[in-house]
């Protein structure tokens, strides 16, 4: 039978087969098993039906603990169940994996393998979260490729019902689960013809009823509960052998084999390597490339690794072996080895009792950890060790050890890529839909061409400017090449600017193709191409190739989106379909009909004329033979940059920190503040330029800067006399400063353009109304100048902090912020109210910040925005977990009580040498304002004076815990995925603790981090990840929540709505000696706008009561007072006028408008009955009032 | 017995009074109720061809920003299967108006491209409209297009929606032509079947506060009616093509001053926001007994007795008109 060919990515061919043998499914994001529960959430929405004709049930949950305990509900009461996890999720699924597993329930959990947060997290490949469940009794079921991903997926499901063994299907985080590989679809008959009706009824049965009842979930005692864990043997015992039997029916099928232990070699190959996941498909390649040349060498590809057949592996093995190498794809510290070694020497050492066997070494090894390359070339340096008489044990391939010498060497420049193959590289920038066409291409060449095709895609850590490679192979030939191309026939660079920061041509193979996008056209580009790029063209032979697809794009309307052009450009210079233009042309027509088809009309035949304007607008340029340019590639980093960034830091910019030894990073994780500042980006294309003249020095623009890129100082005249020539400055507008002189300047290098800085301001050109007191313009022509205007203007002294008025926006915005140039994306909702708490309490802060977006633009390598005042003091930063944030902030805040106490109990023991009135003082300091702290710090100091010449231990310990004196501030961040759901549990009980700490939620209504599903913050009526028919229910009120406990500090703040609000509620939060909630408004990409005009939307939101401002203040209550104070009006405006400016609301308009007008209906009464309750509770009379 | 039936696009209607094209068109039930009321045909709220392609082009640009830019967050929404974007909102209406009520549905159509509008109008055909009412909205505000440029295009947008529909076309027009009889006439040629003078246009304001340019429409006023009243005077009786009043319609007295210059329906809605729905009723009623004071049998005699053709003083609507009006001032 014909099956269907399709380019899809593992998470799609797995969901596809989950989603058709599930009746429940519960789900949660994380990356990047996220996908798998996206589609089938949006197949389920869309009526899709599983093999038996009725659409599975998709829930979200709280947690991977709560999908975990909703799924094994759900199994014990009979249903077909399965989920989709990975990495920590995984973890929180453990305690119900046991129960699952000690229940003989059949269900199969899908994991997309990803490394385990430890002295870092990582979003990347590993099996570290697979590993880690290998003790609970789930069988482990490995996938190495897309098409093995779609086709073990239905050799779980059908075996699990058979061996009644719960089944963990797993492949490679990103290799697989985002490769997009041209594969087999299975049918619905094939997927129909393995499942046995009868197993499915007999799960059933056993699920609970009231109409059969029984018991399961038992306490027991030591008498049986040793001989009721072994009942399950005989149940693990037989399922090795009902995998092989379900995979040979497979195989029956569909005609393609699989066994639990694949071997693919010589028959008489005296080196074997066993390895699974995507690995082995590397070494399969690699090893039908030595055998090809003479060399008996083989690879075991374990599929079934749990519960590990030391049969099936022994016989699988080739007699002849005689060294096997282990590859682990996990890290076990102080194990005697990794798991699947340590599997792999047990079966050989059990074995050897029976028969004779050869082998002399098993060595076993750690590879690929966190998506590390793992390449033919690694392959082949491992099985020339294997060659040695005393191969090296426990080793590590692909870094170098420079601390413990684990590393093996080998040859980076071995390959074993096909002539055949044509392989393609593509660099282009987040925005700019490189991606997304190539997504397409590899589609078209896929399914238009009797080509194998694979496209796989790497992203940097940022969220905006960020730079894409995209990998595209094709060719006659399947493809086992699970690494990133090496050696390109075809190199496209898409932006011009990363030439002079990345060497791109470096993969480019003699004789191939460069086509880069220039604003230079084909006579005058070459002048303005770098040295290195220069010589590569010259010395590699390449055909070079430019088009301006800025100005093609903008001349039909695609904007900024050069995918359409730069694609058509790929497909008329490559030749990829091997067709005439013309009928490659009508190709990709048919891809974007089919792409943006269902988006409308005008979006078609926009990219229509993109296509149609590109040719005559593609030149070949004719390369001269002499390297003529005066310029180079840039540093990564300027060379005033510290120590370590310049060793370590300018490394991981540059590309290249797979280059760097184990010896150059920290031991624990530690890494210095303050790096973002050395990293320049230079991702905009205009940036705002200041009219002194026309300012009125408010602060708006400096509050709302996502990036702290826009910066206000009041300063001396005295230090004008070295200000550079361009260096503007005028008087300033406060009275107490009167004689001094104002600036505000803008990094240039550092802007991301986002233009909210404009949208905000308030001053208005009054012989221009169109210009403002800041405007955008064309970034090259300001970057130095305005570059070196900017390092004077770091040169001015910072304000002194007890002379500003912090109640003020204006005065506030004159203090230093310790939270800059983040990578969040341009114009981002959250980093305004990040900042906010640095510049008013950094230099006495300390964050714990749950994982999401904030932790990611917080902490991702390989800079960090959160910096260090000239004094040396900022805000120390830490994340823990996504669900734990709220707890482990709260023990920062435990450790400063306690040691405040032992502190003092100290200083009271030291009166005498300190002298009573310090301590006296130091004990009873007012740190109520800025200049209370100042004078603090001065005593601390002074009694660290008293102390230095003190030996005795009691002074010695005072020293170490001094500091301790002066206020620290807690802040406890986070979105809301962490609040409302994951963490909301231990967020609750922290705020009930009455601890002194500051919760600040960034409330974008979804995990935007993870690409926005919904929260329980999600709005009713709003679209979704996980909600895509609309979210049905209400928004929930956490703040009403905590309130309800009334001694917690609770306010709801959205910055462009009230600036001055959102200002005094940071402050009384942070005075208020207790827990404290803050609930900021973000506006986010997730929500479907304009990002400029994400002010505007705060605006909107609370104008139309939806997000109505207060402060509940237990400090009023305690006064007599009502505690509650509303900050904004009765709704004025129908929420209507806000929500429909958002797609998140207006794409239900679109798919449903009945279902959509019904929503929106329920969600105006969800704010018409809040905004009553609010009012009511403000209005309420307390004790002291109205009498 | 009073006979206020007339014609119009070849439609017969049991009275002249005709709720314009508005917002209030959006609700089914506003509909229903202007029919109770009395209306004799609705003209629904236009279909603008800029608002399906804002819808698309908005959707594609939210769904596709930053996007593949970070590894966690690839794309930001659910791609859904299908969006009802393009006319199919619009056209549903139309499907619901002509179930709901019995009196002519007229549909609006309001774009500026010879492509989108051909299209567009087949459809709303197609779905059952009584006839289509073209709403022609531009401003020409660049220095190098020429009057006969314009009334080119104009010109060749009637020609191709004309040639694609089988129902009646209306076109509704703004009065700044310098040489409107002559473009009437032309539009006549092209095929028009009615004339609708004139459209009330958006006007920018400015907010002094925040030094915005603001839009800005104020309800009309009965003081609108006659330039309106002038131009179907002087076109009555000249062109095929029939002629409608909208804009400054408010009492009976409108109703009838339109009908004797030489207007087939006298549109209405400014009275309805101010006055609701039910205003229609109280109008008719006037009419009714204005004629029968007056001893009118019917509105068709009455239609075109004061256009120019047929008045005593035909000047009174040319130039001289302007010179009286200014003596009149001399007291």
């Amino acid at each position: 039978m014909e099956r269907a060919k399709v380019t899809w990515d593992g998470n799609e061919s797995t969901a596809y087969v989950a989603h058709q043998l599930s009746e429940v499914i519960a789900i949660y994001p994380i990356t990047p098993s996220s996908p798998m529960g996206e589609w089938a959430d949006q197949w389920s929405s869309e009526g899709k039906r599983n093999i038996w004709g009725t659409v599975p049930l998709v829930v979200e949950m709280q947690s991977e603990g709560g999908a975990a305990g909703a799924v094994h509900g759900a199994l014990q009461t009979g249903s077909l169940t399965t989920t989709f996890t990975a990495s920590q999720g995984l973890l929180l699924m453990i305690p119900n994996m046991y129960k699952i597993a000690g229940e003989l329930t059949s269900t199969v959990f899908h994991v997309s393998a990803r490394s385990l947060a430890a002295q870092g997290l990582s979003i990347f490949g590993d099996h570290s979260d697979v590993m880690a469940t290998r003790q609970t009794g789930f069988a482990l079921l490995c996938s190495n490729s897309v098409q093995e991903a779609m086709d073990l997926a239905l050799i779980a499901h059908a075996a699990t019902l058979q061996a009644r063994v719960p089944f963990l299907h797993f492949f490679d985080g990103f290799r697989t689960s985002h490769e997009l590989m041209k594969i087999e679809q299975l049918s619905v008959d094939d997927i129909r013809a393995l499942i046995d009706d009868d197993l499915v009824r007999a799960h059933r049965a056993r699920g609970l009823s009231p109409d059969h009842p029984v018991m399961r979930g038992t306490a027991q005692n030591p008498d049986v509960y040793f001989q009721a864990r072994e009942t399950v043997n005989p149940f693990y015992l037989a399922t090795p052998e009902i995998v092989q039997k379900t995979m040979d029916r497979f195989a029956q099928i569909v005609g393609r084999p699989y066994h639990l232990f694949d071997y693919v070699g010589a028959p008489d190959a005296a080196r074997v390597i066993v390895i699974m996941g995507s690995g082995a498909e590397v070494t399969q390649e690699t090893v039908e490339y030595l055998i090809a040349r003479g060399e008996k060498v083989g690879v075991l590809k374990v599929h079934l690794y749990r519960p590990f057949s030391i049969e099936h592996f022994v016989n699988a093995l080739p007699k002849s072996v005689k060294t096997i190498a282990v590859l682990d794809r996990t890290k076990e510290p102080g194990s005697a080895g990794e798991p699947l070694y340590l599997d792999v020497v047990a079966a050989l050492a059990e074995r050897s009792n029976v028969e004779r066997l050869n082998v002399e070494h098993v060595i076993g090894g750690r590879y690929g950890l966190s998506s590390k390359e793992f390449t033919p070339a690694m392959v082949k340096g491992i099985f020339d060790e294997m060659k040695k008489d005393k191969p090296k044990n426990h080793f590590t391939i692909g870094i170098n050890d420079d601390v413990t010498h684990t590393s093996l060497d080998y040859d980076p420049n071995f390959s074993t890529e096909s002539k055949e193959t044509v392989r393609c590289l593509f660099y282009g920038l987040g925005s700019d839909g490189t991606v997304g066409a190539n997504h397409n291409s590899i589609r078209i060449i896929g399914e238009d061409t009797d080509n194998y095709a694979q496209g796989y895609f790497v992203y940097d850590s940022r969220k905006s400017g960020t730079m894409t490679t995209s990998h595209l192979r094709f060719g006659p030939q399947p493809i086992h090449s699970a690494y990133l191309i090496r050696s390109a026939n075809f190199v496209a660079c898409h932006q011009f600017s990363f030439l002079e920061r990345f060497d791109v041509l470096k993969s480019a193979e003699p004789g191939g193709v460069f086509l880069l996008n220039s604003l230079y056209g084909p006579a005058e580009v070459w002048d303005h191409l770098p040295r290195t790029v220069q010589k590569q063209i010259i010395d590699k032979k390449l055909k070079f190739y430019v088009i301006d697809a800025y100005k093609v794009a903008q001349e039909t309307g695609m904007g900024g989106r050069i995918n359409t052009v730069m694609q058509t450009c790929f497909f008329a210079v490559s030749g990829a379909l091997r067709v005439p233009r013309d009928q490659a042309i009508a190709a990709i027509k048919r891809s974007i009909e089919k792409t943006y088809g269902k988006r409308g009309e005008a979006v078609v035949q926009k990219n229509f004329a993109a296509v149609d304007a590109t040719l005559e607008r593609l030149y070949q340029v004719k390369v001269p033979d002499q390297v003529t340019s005066t310029f180079d590639l840039r540093p990564p980093v300027p060379p005033e940059a510290p120590e370590f960034v310049q060793r370590v830091t300018a490394a991981m910019i540059a590309g290249a920190g797979d280059d760097l030894p184990v010896s150059a990073l920290p031991v624990d994780g530690t890494y210095p503040v303050g790096t973002t500042q050395w990293e320049k980006r230079n991702i905009a294309l205009e940036i705002p330029v200041w009219d002194e003249k026309v300012c009125i020095q408010c602060g708006k623009c400096v509050l709302v800067c996502p990036h702290a890129v826009i910066r206000a100082k009041v300063y001396d005249e005295k230090y004008l006399a070295h200000a550079p020539q361009t260096f503007k400055s005028t008087k300033a507008r406060w009275k107490e400063f009167e004689q001094m002189r104002y600036t505000l300047q803008v990094s240039p290098e550092d802007c991301t353009g986002c233009t909210l800085c404009v949208e905000v301001c308030p001053a208005k050109n009054k012989t221009e109304t169109r210009l403002k007191a800041i405007n955008m313009m064309p970034q090259p022509p300001l970057r130095e100048p305005e570059s070196e205007n900017w390092k004077f203007f770091e040169s001015l002294p910072e304000m002194d902090r007890t002379q500003i008025n912090l109640q003020l926006v204006k005065d506030s915005q004159l203090l230093e912020p310790l939270f800059e140039f983040s990578g969040a994306c341009a114009g981002c909702g959250e980093t305004p109210y990040v900042k906010l708490v640095s510049q008013l309490f950094g230099d006495r802060a300390i964050v714990a910040n749950a994982t999401g977006c904030s932790s990611i633009y917080g902490g991702n390598l390989p800079t960090t925005p959160w910096a260090a005042n000239a004094d040396g003091r900022g805000p120390a930063w830490s994340n823990s977990l996504f669900e734990d944030n709220a707890e482990f902030g709260l023990g920062f805040r435990l450790t400063l009580d306690k040691r405040l106490e032992y502190a003092s109990e100290l200083l009271k023991k030291l009166a005498s040498t300190v002298g009573g009135e310090l301590v006296d003082a130091l004990l009873h300091a007012d740190q109520s304002n800025e200049a209370g702290i100042l004078q603090q710090r001065g005593r601390v100091q002074l009694l660290k004076e008293k102390l230095a010449n003190d030996r005795s231990s009691a002074a010695q310990e005072l020293l170490s815990v001094a500091d301790v004196f002066v206020k620290k501030s807690v802040w406890i961040i986070g979105g809301d995925g962490w609040a409302y759901d994951i963490g909301y549990g231990g967020l609750d009980h922290v705020l009930a603790s009455g601890r002194n700490v500051n919760v600040l939620v960034l409330d974008t209504e979804v995990y935007s981090n993870t690409g926005g599903q919904m929260s329980k913050s999600t709005p009713r009526a709003a679209v979704a990840r996980f909600a895509a028919g609309g979210k049905p229910l209400p928004k929930k009120d956490l703040a009403m929540l905590a309130m309800t406990y009334g001694n917690i500090y609770v306010a709801r703040v959205a910055m462009g709505a009230n600036d001055v609000q959102t200002l005094r509620t940071f402050l009384e939060a942070e005075a208020y000696n207790g827990p404290s909630l803050i609930i900021a408004y973000s506006h986010c990409i997730n929500h479907g706008i304009d990002i400029a005009k994400g002010l505007e939307q705060q605006r909107l939101a609370v104008q139309a009561g939806y997000w109505p401002l207060f402060r509940y203040n237990p400090a009023l209550a305690a006064q007599g007072k009502n505690p509650l104070i509303l900050d904004s009006k009765a709704p004025s405006i129908p929420l209507q006028k806000y929500a429909y400016n958002e797609t998140r609301y207006t794409m239900l308009t679109l798919s449903n408008e009945a279902e959509a007008e019904r929503l929106l209906k329920l969600a105006q009464e969800d704010v018409d009955r809040r905004w009553k309750q609010y009012e009511q509770l403000a209005a309420l009379k307390y004790n002291g009032e109205g009498k | 017995m009073i006979d206020l039936s007339t014609t119009y696009l070849g439609l017969k209607l049991k009275n002249p009074i005709v709720p314009s094209s508005s917002p209030l068109m959006q609700k089914i039930d506003h509909i229903k109720r202007m029919e109770d009321a009395g209306a004799a045909a609705v003209i629904l709220h236009s279909l603008f061809e800029e608002q399906i392609t804002r819808e698309s082009e908005i959707l594609d640009r939210s769904l596709e920003q930053g996007t593949y830019t970070y590894a966690e967050s690839l794309t930001y929404f659910p791609d859904l299967k299908d969006y009802n974007l393009g006319p199919e909102g619009y056209l549903e209406h139309i499907r619901k108006a002509k179930a709901a009520v019995s009196i002519p549905v007229i549909a609006s159509l309001n774009g500026a491209s010879t492509g989108g509008w051909v299209k567009f109008a087949q459809k709303i055909q197609d779905a059952g409209a009584d006839a289509l009412e073209l709403n022609t909205y531009y401003v020409a505000a660049d220095v190098h297009q020429t009057a006969a440029q314009v009334e080119a295009m104009y010109l060749d947008l009637v020609r191709a929606v004309k040639a694609s529909v089988r129902i009646p076309v209306a076109v509704k027009l703004g009065a700044y032509f310098s040489a409107f009889s002559n473009f009437a006439a032309r539009l006549d040629d092209a095929g028009a079947n009615a004339l609708v003078l004139f459209n009330r246009f958006y006007q920018p304001d400015l907010d002094l506060e925040n030094l915005d340019v603001v839009p800005s429409l104020d309800l009309s006023t009965s003081s609108e009616l006659s330039l309106r009243l002038r131009w179907v005077a002087l076109l009555h009786g000249r062109i095929k093509a029939d002629l409608a009043v909208t804009g400054g319609v408010h009492t009976a007295e409108d109703v009838l001053k339109a009908m004797m210059a030489g207007a087939k329906i006298a549109m209405m809605t400014s009275a309805l926001l101010r006055d609701g729905i039910d205003h229609i009723r109280g109008v008719l009623a006037h009419v009714e007994a204005w004629m029968d004071q007056h001893e009118y049998v019917s509105i068709q005699q009455m239609q075109g007795s004061m256009s120019q053709k047929s008045v005593a003083q035909p000047a009174a609507f040319e130039r001289a008109n302007y010179m009286k009006v200014l003596r009149s001032y001399e007291v």
